[in-house]
């Protein structure tokens, strides 16, 4: 297991790349689900804004 | 509501999109982790090491997949945003909107993994290499379409000045492909072309197959979810977002 993560002794730029990938590309899926998510509130709390007028 | 009839906006081609990247969406998504999960494991475990290089040459199975996509990606913006710009369809620029930060994503990685690569190989993390110069200009090509997109208030303003950047920035891809050839620098040529077999063994030539095929399935899913969210931006007062979000339907 040691000699795995070692890398032979290319840890820092074996693991420096493949981690750094790894939390972008985590990075880009979480930004976009916070992006859908605020759109939904935002359409959701303009549908009952609109629902209450008509009430009215 | 609850009585549904002819729901012509079902056919609009938005809601259409809307629904049909949806359920693609997870598909892509599965292939993406199972095609990394096998091809981490053959690239990180399984494939030998190099007798040059050492362990360092595994950072191949990312560098390339990312390079290859920040190319592609780019012709297939460039593409969207012509169709956008040309026939005036609305959903090609929504697409080529959605791919420009994915594309800008990969080809940023492509020059990380190459400087953390080239300075145990060559001794620097950079140099104004031919590839290297030309790989920096499309990340900046891309930063430039998203700025001039973001820049610009009206919406068909933005998709023609953007796409017109798009296109002219295309003479860049063949530049970069060509890079090593044209410039003799300090970047390798390369070792897998269409007309020849690879110049590497075959376990490592399999394993950067998959890894660029994960790289393709996962561009694919984030780029559809992506469309999707600013598709439900520009539409957000459509009827056919309120109906789907009524129905529960996300």
């Amino acid at each position: 297991m040691m000699e795995f993560l070692a890398m032979g002794g290319y840890a820092p730029y074996v693991w420096g790349s493949y981690l750094v990938m790894a939390g972008l590309l985590v990075v880009e899926m979480l930004q976009l689900r916070y992006r859908r998510r605020g759109l939904m509130a935002w359409i959701r709390r303009m549908a009952r804004l609109r629902a209450q007028e008509e009430k009215q | 509501m609850s009585e549904r009839g002819i729901q012509w906006f079902r056919f609009t081609a938005p809601a259409n999109f809307y629904d049909l990247a949806g359920h693609l969406i997870p598909w892509f998504a599965a292939l993406t982790v199972a095609l990394f999960a096998v091809g981490l494991y053959l690239g990180l475990v399984v494939a030998p090491s190099d007798y040059q290089q050492g362990d360092s040459y595994r950072i191949i199975y990312i560098h390339v997949p990312t390079a290859w996509m920040g190319m592609f990606l780019y012709v297939l913006m460039a593409v969207y945003a012509a169709i956008g710009l040309i026939w005036r369809i609305k959903m090609a620029d929504v697409m080529a909107k959605a791919i420009a930060p994915t594309g800008a994503l990969f080809t940023f990685l492509s020059l990380w993994t190459g400087a953390l690569w080239g300075r145990p190989t060559w001794g620097v993390y950079w140099v104004w290499d031919a590839r290297l110069t030309s790989m920096l200009i499309l990340l900046f090509l891309y930063l430039g379409y998203m700025a001039l997109h973001a820049a610009i208030d009206d919406r068909q303003r933005a998709s023609n000045a953007s796409a017109v950047l798009a296109m002219v920035g295309v003479v860049n891809v063949p530049i970069i492909y060509f890079s090593v050839q044209w410039w003799n620098t300090l970047h390798q040529g390369a070792s897998i072309t269409v007309t020849e077999a690879p110049t590497m063994a075959t376990i490592m030539f399999v394993t950067l197959l998959i890894m660029v095929l994960a790289a393709w399935m996962y561009s694919v899913a984030v780029v559809l979810a992506r469309a999707r969210v600013e598709l439900l931006e520009r539409e957000r007062n459509a009827r056919w977002v309120r109906d789907r979000l009524e129905g529960g339907q996300t």
